[in-house]
């Protein structure tokens, strides 16, 4: 785990592009096989153990949250209610960027690997707490009317009946935003978390060897979200006539 | 507690840089407005492509589509910035070396490339919900495809999209936070993280630049839930712009709730009933 407690994070791993020296440049080669196979099992591990980590630790922390949210805003009296709603109006709608950069410097007896995890699910829970919403409001009112004449308590309400059939229509949308925090994964590099475009800036800065490392971490980012995209779909597909 | 105690040393501080936080805050501006624009473009030529019934036309696109949604914006971005000059240091007689050196130009080609494919997703899936009836009435009107497009499905679909487009455009406001890492782009989270220094770390992110970033992606919205508006009116579905900002709507003349007579067939619901008497609901034709 690398991290600098420093201004200027970046600029200690990767090249300003514009201070290069261009005759090395010419001099070697555009694409180097044995650099591109050296190169790549490092960011496969840096692949594995931080980006999938924060997606997945994040998507839980998201979807839990999340929900959280969405039955806060239904069970809360009014003004409680518009409180949480601006709060999570508010992080939705700022930049995940300047809120890493702000959580990581206020909270400094943190990781930064646990900040990146903790910000990534609060900011994607909001995403996710307007899809829960969307999934109960469409539980139908007679289901509602019913627990009323069944004389159930509200815990058993939500976790017997509305729950249950409101998580079904959301899970393919659960499943998206799961994909796209993966992509906004190396957005952690301003915080200085190892991930992996911030360990292909790091083994391509000293030699200026660039097109190598971010054309494979362009190609894993591919690799993995294209498949889970579609997985996805069809999930959404099979749901829609399921019903 | 020493930061309130230090909340008017502050406030000077951010006074004496005024100038280069709305420098910052300007770039900013620039990043999201070039950025949309460009990706608006690239979203409905991509998505007019995707939505073809040709093969020809549809697969490339698709292919263009998944590749720059699938390839993060951050590597995308460095690819622009790292990889695309070699091919003008390997090869220096290529023209227009100055843009490919123009690191603000990547930023909002990168923008625009990544939210642009997004984008053809929510083009494309709103022509394929315009009713299918109404492309063959189109077709039974032996309509060019051009005048097709412009005069019947794109304004149907234009009120579709833009729910779509307007969280990708604040998708892309906070996006274009990332291009602080690029030399010389020094927009507005650039510029708080130089704030940073003399200031509170509380004070210059979370009071002035989560707050300011919120501002605009409100500013954002609300321009276009305006455009929407008038989108939905033009299909007569809703009330114009002038009823909508009218203090008293009672008060606007009966005729300006009169719908548009070309718009009295609305797609909705058969012939619409013209407003009439004072009286009459601001949204008349419903």
């Amino acid at each position: 785990m690398i991290t600098t407690v420093s201004g200027t994070l970046l600029a200690e791993t990767i090249d300003d592009p514009t201070l290069v020296d261009e005759e090395e440049v010419r001099q070697s080669p555009f694409w180097d096989w044995e650099f591109a196979f050296e190169a790549f099992p490092e960011m496969f591990m840096a692949f594995l153990q931080v980006t999938l980590l924060v997606t997945v630790l994040g998507t839980i922390i998201a979807a839990v949250l999340g929900l959280v949210i969405a039955i806060l805003l239904r069970i809360l009296p009014k003004p409680l209610a518009w409180i949480v709603r601006w709060v999570a109006n508010f992080i939705r709608m700022t930049p995940l960027v300047v809120q890493l950069i702000f959580v990581f410097w206020t909270f400094l007896w943190m990781d930064a690997l646990t900040v990146g995890i903790i910000v990534f699910g609060v900011h994607y829970a909001t995403y996710m707490s307007e899809v829960y919403r969307a999934g109960i409001d469409s539980v139908p009112k007679g289901q509602w009317e019913a627990t009323t004449a069944l004389s159930m308590s509200a815990v058993r309400t939500w976790r017997k009946v509305v729950i249950p059939q409101a998580l079904r229509s959301t899970v393919p949308s659960l499943g998206n935003y799961a994909i796209s925090m993966f992509k906004d994964t190396p957005f952690l590099l301003v915080i200085s978390v190892a991930e992996m475009v911030t360990v292909a800036g790091e083994i391509g800065a000293p030699t200026f060897r660039y097109t190598e490392v971010f054309t494979i971490a362009g190609l894993i980012f591919l690799a993995a979200s294209y498949p889970t995209a579609v997985l996805v779909n069809r999930l959404e597909k099979r749901l829609a006539y399921a019903h | 507690m020493d930061f309130f105690e230090d909340w008017p040393d502050y406030f000077e501080v951010v006074i004496n840089w005024s100038d280069r936080l709305l420098e910052g805050l300007w770039t900013t501006i620039q990043l999201t407005i070039f950025g949309g624009a460009l990706a608006f473009v690239i979203a409905i030529v991509l998505g007019l492509l995707a939505g073809s019934s040709s093969l020809w036309l549809r697969g490339p696109a698709r292919v263009i589509i998944e590749f720059f949604r699938g390839i993060s914006l951050v590597v995308l971005l460095f690819l622009l910035l790292y990889v695309l000059p070699q091919l003008w240091m390997r090869n220096p007689d290529l023209p227009f070396e100055g843009l490919v050196r123009n690191t603000f130009l990547l930023a909002v080609i990168a923008l625009g490339i990544n939210y642009g494919a997004y984008g053809a997703e929510a083009v494309r899936a709103s022509l394929t919900t315009v009713p299918k009836s109404q492309w063959e009435a189109t077709t039974a009107l032996s309509m060019s495809w051009p005048h097709k497009i412009r005069r019947v499905i794109f304004p149907q679909a234009w009120a579709l999209m833009l729910p779509s487009l307007t969280n990708l455009w604040v998708h892309l406001l906070k996006g274009s936070a990332i291009a602080y890492i690029i030399p010389f782009v020094n927009d507005f989270t650039f510029e708080l993280n130089n704030l940073r220094r003399p200031t509170d770390i509380w004070f210059s992110h979370a009071f002035i630049g989560l707050v300011v970033y919120f501002i605009l992606a409100l500013i954002l919205t609300l321009f276009m839930q305006v455009l929407e508006a008038r989108a939905k009116n033009k299909l007569g579905r809703g009330p114009s712009l002038r009823e909508i900002f009218s203090p008293d709507p009672k008060t606007t003349p009966p005729d300006a709730s009169l719908p548009d007579p070309k718009d009295m067939t609305g797609p909705g619901g058969g012939p619409k009933q013209p407003a009439s008497g004072a009286g009459a609901h601001p949204g008349g034709a419903r």
